[in-house]
């Protein structure tokens, strides 16, 4: 059975498409959408409802179509997408859905990309007002983006038969095409979504690629100095019973189904309407060849014209009626109409008239979604019966049927004056030229809009075939339902009822329900009610399209150093600091973490071991005030720092709490060289950048990031000094030429030259070679070899926390959380009393100076093998592990296996911990068992301090 | 210290030296080309100094260049290049080998005025993007307004590029852009590049890059 008519329509018949719908197989056309080619096919029903399972069919001839949910299936797998939108291809293959779609569990390969453009216009939609807009700006030089989420240009005029100039409407979009193409600075994108309208004019714009293989698409980013909104509006459906059998559709979509697609989607129609529009759909029905026996219109006296009209081509006009109800199973029979009082009663005997095809009109909504994303207010006209755009909260004009204007003149004009007073606005002077003269869609007459047709019997508690929004099932009696339930706002009665909340967003639904809410709460218009909060996206978007290219390796930045590729050949195991990807350990064949990480630890404690440490922030501090500026940061002080030497030091915020730590180096009298942790780098160099430039402007200090300009290299261990003799032939490396904490510049056996610290974070005797970045894998792979003697052994992160903490020194950020003091670290000593510095009131706050503070300590647990997790809460013996909540002592902020102690240990924040070393703590652990460990000093390793100088 | 790269030229390793391969593998020619390279070792100094002062002058003379004071102004020829990258900030960019006597050229017109010269050669390496296409292709990572009437030759940013910070700055009309970027964070913006510039070929960029040419005769 073919529905598609002998002629017209902007479908190309020499290009037939074969596809399958439910697994049976047909023909269609390019240029069709799957929901043109299935009704051309006699195919009206998709997918049934999703909670009553009731039959549902096609309603629209777009994005606001309740019903039309199919699942994708090829040319590539999509869930959720509507037959009404998705362009019609050879092979395509998709199935009806009941509510819900399904993923597809293999990754979507297709191709997403994002491009961020600025704007001086930006015109959404390419219906006449979005064109003509467009076509002005353009003229005036003004950079310009015309945006459509149709394949074509034309928007309404693509399903209707107005004329422009004295030519098809479409000749004159031809026109504007060819006009807009030839502009050097006008951009035009079409099947291209506007879905969000954000602050300073941030529009995303969602673009579809069907012809990429595999789909995919575009997320464009623009950024528009004036935005014009030409949006259109949607047709609105009518609230009666039976008003979701399959059959019945938007009168303006069966017009666009007739002229865009030439499909007649039923064979004997009738046209329910509350205005003017829906007589063009009756006259164009009645001349495709379909009966038309009845026009029901709510208006007891309707345009004459328009009903003359109706009746010179053989349709009876029902004037002041409404249908009430509908007959059939699965495919609508007829229709059941009644005569409708002036207060909205039912009268009159009831008329039943057999139909396929039931065309509604309830009136026109301005699609206002995007103007109100951007914040912009809505009011509602009486006399259109809908919500308008009110007052602009951005630099954004609507116009067209967007903002309620319906004729074609009104249209043109009204996107003419836009287009060139936002050009005009954004710099671009330009006037709007006369508007052409048009015929067809006339200026219509007042509608009367019918927000709820009565049932034939009961009251709205029992009218559960009213539909209010098909997606969700939702009916007048669920409406009434939360009314009755005490609910009076909109955005309650959503909430309860779920309208509005399907995947169409209420795009179709939204102003029926506030029509029905606003009937059923006795308020006067829908306007006493108000609209919900539109939300972005306009329409349902992937995730993947969102994602564009940030995926897989290009998900994220990954920061290397210049021995990265050593690291790999070796086998390093990685872990990610920040975004720096760094060595964890180095397995050898057969090992595991635990036996790496022993191994390394042994080689730095009895030989000689290396580490890439060049991730540490560095930061040259320089100017005549520099030291006086360490002093204000630091806690500890360092203007007084002999130059040539190192300390290290510890950074606070105002609150007093630990903020960085690190070794400053003074290398002149006006030039510090700092270094931070790993992870705040940037954040310690944005610190001295604000007190600098906001609280003490008068200090002559500049601070410069030298991060990445140096590779760092740590020799660590007793052998280490052996191995930087035969690295650096000509430096002095005794223990009197180069003591502890001090700095010497070199020139490396190979040339390089190197600016080495004696500086150690394990306890160690240990160096670290600092030079030029570009240099870093040539010293690396130098210091391996000429450590190979030695046995030098690469190590990893994992060490080297295993390292430090056997010696007591806390990571910032793993043993400290922002609430921890010097103080608590057991590191007063490191507080100066005689200087001011950031953080020094708050330590004479009473809380600081609290004795029941947690104080980092070391962590014995009784059993020498038990490692414990951590994070792990500890508690007192005896503590009563069901109260809720349990009284915690404090928490485990590092734990270990030690080669060196042979034994595990952990390092832990406990309440008043410095008081009880030698007491004993319990565990709970979350397999069930509570283990004890001795708290300790947090220094196991050495405690004298004598393995310092090798 | 002095870091003399070309007594050392052997042990040097630029942070993208392995892709040189890729990156003429991507490049086509062409009216919707766009060709991607890597300048190593450019030397790069970041000098410090009140610009209202007597320093600003002496450097700027030592330059030959003047020391921009717009926003995001960049002065110079493509060997020697000077961008503001604040209001007492500049890089000032020169070939390979010259950090060491550009660096005491500059700080003996620094001479006692408050100010630092630091050599930052190492901490960033160069991308040259460039082409009719080069621009469609950075607009798919960054934010900024790149049309010649917002941006152009003389022009400086210091942005992103796929969550990469980098500084920006564009050399010519066609346009050649240098993108500086932090070592740790080349191999990542390379492979961004690689990617986006791949996706140049397509007809789509071509038809993006002729519908908007821009150019100096739209500047206003």
């Amino acid at each position: 059975m073919s529905n598609r008519l002998a002629s017209g329509g902007r479908v190309d018949r020499s290009s037939r498409l074969r596809f399958t719908f439910d697994g049976v197989e047909y023909t269609g056309l390019r240029g069709d959408t799957l929901a043109s080619a299935l009704l051309a096919n006699g195919v009206l029903a998709v997918g049934p409802s999703l909670y009553r399972e009731r039959p549902r069919g096609i309603v629209t001839a777009g994005v606001d179509d309740p019903h039309a949910l199919v699942q994708l299936e090829r040319p590539f797998s999509e869930p959720m997408q509507l037959a009404t939108t998705v362009e019609l291809c050879e092979g395509l293959a998709a199935t009806g859905l009941r509510g819900r779609g399904r993923l597809d569990e293999a990754s979507d390969e297709a191709r997403y990309d994002k491009t961020y453009l600025h704007t001086d216009v930006l015109v959404v939609g390419a219906g006449p007002a979005g064109l003509a807009a467009a076509l002005v700006a353009g003229r005036s030089g003004a950079r310009v983006v015309l945006v459509d989420d149709q394949p074509e240009l034309g928007g309404s005029l693509l399903g209707g038969r107005e004329e422009i100039d004295g030519r098809p409407a479409l000749a004159w979009v031809d026109e504007v095409r060819a006009e807009l193409d030839a502009q050097p600075e006008t951009r035009v994108l079409t099947r291209a979504t506007a879905i969000g309208y954000h602050d300073q004019n941030y529009l995303l714009v969602a673009e579809r690629r069907p012809d990429r293989p595999g789909g995919g698409g575009r997320l464009w980013h623009f950024r528009a100095r004036h935005v014009v909104l030409a949006t259109g509006a949607h047709e609105r459906p009518l609230v009666f019973a039976g008003n979701d059998r399959p059959g019945v559709m938007a009168a303006a979509a069966v017009r666009s189904y007739l002229n865009r697609y030439a499909v007649l989607p039923g064979g004997r129609a009738v046209v329910f309407t509350t205005g003017d529009s829906a007589y063009a759909t009756a006259l164009e029905l009645a001349a495709a060849g379909a009966e038309v026996p009845a026009l029901v219109d709510t208006r007891p006296e309707p345009p004459v014209a328009l009903v003359e009209a109706a009746r010179a081509a053989g349709i009876e006009v029902l004037a002041g009626s409404v249908v009430v109800g509908t007959e059939g199973g699965a495919r609508l029979t007829g229709v059941r109409v009644r005569a409708l009082t002036a207060d909205d009663e039912l009268t009159g005997p009831v008329r039943e008239v057999a139909c396929d095809l039931l065309a509604v009109s309830g009136g026109w909504s301005p699609a206002v979604h995007l103007w109100s994303m951007a914040r912009g207010t809505v009011r509602y006209d009486e006399a259109l019966a809908a919500f308008v755009p009110d007052r602009a909260a951005q630099h954004v004009r609507a116009c067209g049927s967007g903002r309620g204007r319906y004729d074609l003149a009104g249209c043109l004009t009204e996107g003419l004056t836009a287009g060139a007073e936002a050009a005009t606005a954004a710099g671009f002077p330009v006037t709007a030229p006369a508007t052409p003269p048009c015929t067809g869609d006339e200026t219509p007459a007042p509608p009367r809009p019918v927000w709820l047709v009565p049932g034939e019997e009961g009251d709205p508690s029992g009218w559960r075939d009213h539909f209010v929004d098909a997606q969700r099932d939702a009916t007048v009696a669920d409406v009434h339902r939360a009314i009755r339930a005490g609910m009076r706002s909109v955005e309650h009665i959503k909430r309860y009822t779920t309208i509005g909340t399907a995947h169409d967003q209420g795009k179709s639904c939204g102003v029926a329900a506030i029509g029905v809410i606003a009937r059923l709460l006795g308020a006067g218009s829908p306007g006493e009610v108000g609209t919900t909060t539109f939300r972005g996206p306009y329409v349902p978007v992937s995730f993947a399209l969102l994602a564009g290219r940030e995926r897989g390796p290009l998900f994220d930045p990954v920061r290397t150093t210049a021995v990265h590729p050593w690291h790999v050949r070796r086998g390093a195991v990685f872990e990610n600091v920040g975004q720096w990807h760094r060595p964890r350990y180095y397995p050898r064949p057969g090992e595991d973490m635990d036996a790496a990480v022993l191994r390394e630890c042994r080689a730095a404690r009895e030989g000689v071991a290396m580490m890439d440490a060049s991730t540490l922030g560095k930061i040259d501090v320089i100017g005549p005030d520099a030291g006086a500026f360490l002093d204000r940061l630091y806690t500890n002080g360092f203007a007084k720092l002999p130059v040539g030497s190192a300390r290290y030091g510890v950074m606070c915020r105002a609150d007093g709490m630990v903020f960085d730590d690190g070794v400053t180096v003074r290398l002149a009298p006006d030039h510090y060289y700092l270094t931070t942790t790993t992870g705040n780098a940037a954040a310690v160099l944005d610190w001295m950048e604000e007190w600098l430039q906001t609280e003490w402007p008068e200090l002559r200090v500049h601070c410069t990031s030298v991060t990445e300009q140096w590779s760092t290299v740590a020799v660590v261990g007793p052998r280490s000094r052996e191995v930087l003799a035969a690295l650096a032939p000509d430096l002095d490396v005794s223990n009197e030429g180069f003591p502890f904490m001090t700095v010497r510049d070199a020139v490396l056996a190979n040339g390089v030259p190197a600016r080495i610290c004696r500086i150690s974070f394990s306890g160690e005797l240990a160096y670290e070679i600092n030079v030029a970045s570009w240099y870093g894998l040539a010293v690396w792979e130098a210091v391996f070899a000429y450590g190979a003697h030695a046995g030098i052994t690469p190590y990893g992160t994992e060490t080297m926390h295993v390292l430090r903490a056997e010696k007591g020194y806390p990571i910032v950020g793993q043993d400290t959380d922002g609430t921890v003091t010097p103080q608590d670290l057991g590191m007063a000593w490191i507080v100066a009393r005689h200087k001011d510095f950031v953080g020094k009131r708050s330590f004479g706050r009473a809380d600081s100076a609290r004795a029941d503070r947690r104080h980092l300590v070391g962590l014995l647990p009784v059993d020498r093998a038990e490692l414990l997790p951590e994070g792990t809460q500890l508690v007192a013996p005896g503590a009563d592990l069901a109260a809720v909540p349990v009284d915690s002592l404090g928490h485990v902020t590092s734990s270990y296996r030690s080669a060196a102690l042979d034994r595990t240990f952990a390092l832990a924040l406990v309440r008043g911990g410095r008081d009880r070393i030698g007491d004993t703590v319990l565990a709970p652990l979350p397999d069930g068992r509570t283990v004890a460990a001795t708290v300790t000093e947090p220094v196991l390793f050495d405690p004298k301090g004598a393995r310092r100088d090798g | 210290m002095t870091v003399d790269g070309f007594a050392l030229a052997h042990l040097r390793r630029s942070p993208l030296g392995h892709l040189a391969d890729r990156f003429a593998a991507s490049s086509v020619p062409g009216p919707g080309g766009v060709r991607l390279r890597e300048l190593p070792f450019l030397t790069q100094l970041n000098l410090r100094l009140d610009p209202t002062g007597p320093a600003a002058a002496r450097a700027a003379e030592a330059l030959g260049a003047p020391l921009p004071t717009g926003a995001c102004q960049a002065a110079g020829t493509g060997a020697l290049r000077v961008l503001r990258l604040g209001p007492d900030e500049w890089l000032v960019v020169g070939p390979d080998g010259a950090a060491p006597t550009l660096g005491d050229t500059l700080r003996q017109a620094l001479g006692e005025e408050p100010g630092s010269v630091v050599d930052v050669s190492a901490n960033r390496t160069t991308l040259e993007l460039a082409g009719p296409s080069a621009r469609p292709v950075l607009e798919q990572g960054c934010s900024l307004d790149l049309h010649p009437r917002a941006f152009g030759p003389g022009r400086c940013a210091q942005t992103t590029v796929a969550k990469v910070q980098v500084v920006l700055d564009q050399l010519d009309d066609e346009p050649c852009y240098r993108l500086l970027v932090r070592d740790s964070f080349a191999q990542y913006l390379a492979d961004w590049l690689l990617d986006a510039a791949g996706e140049s070929q397509a007809p789509l960029l071509a038809s993006q890059s002729a519908g908007q040419s821009g150019g100096n005769a739209m500047k206003r």
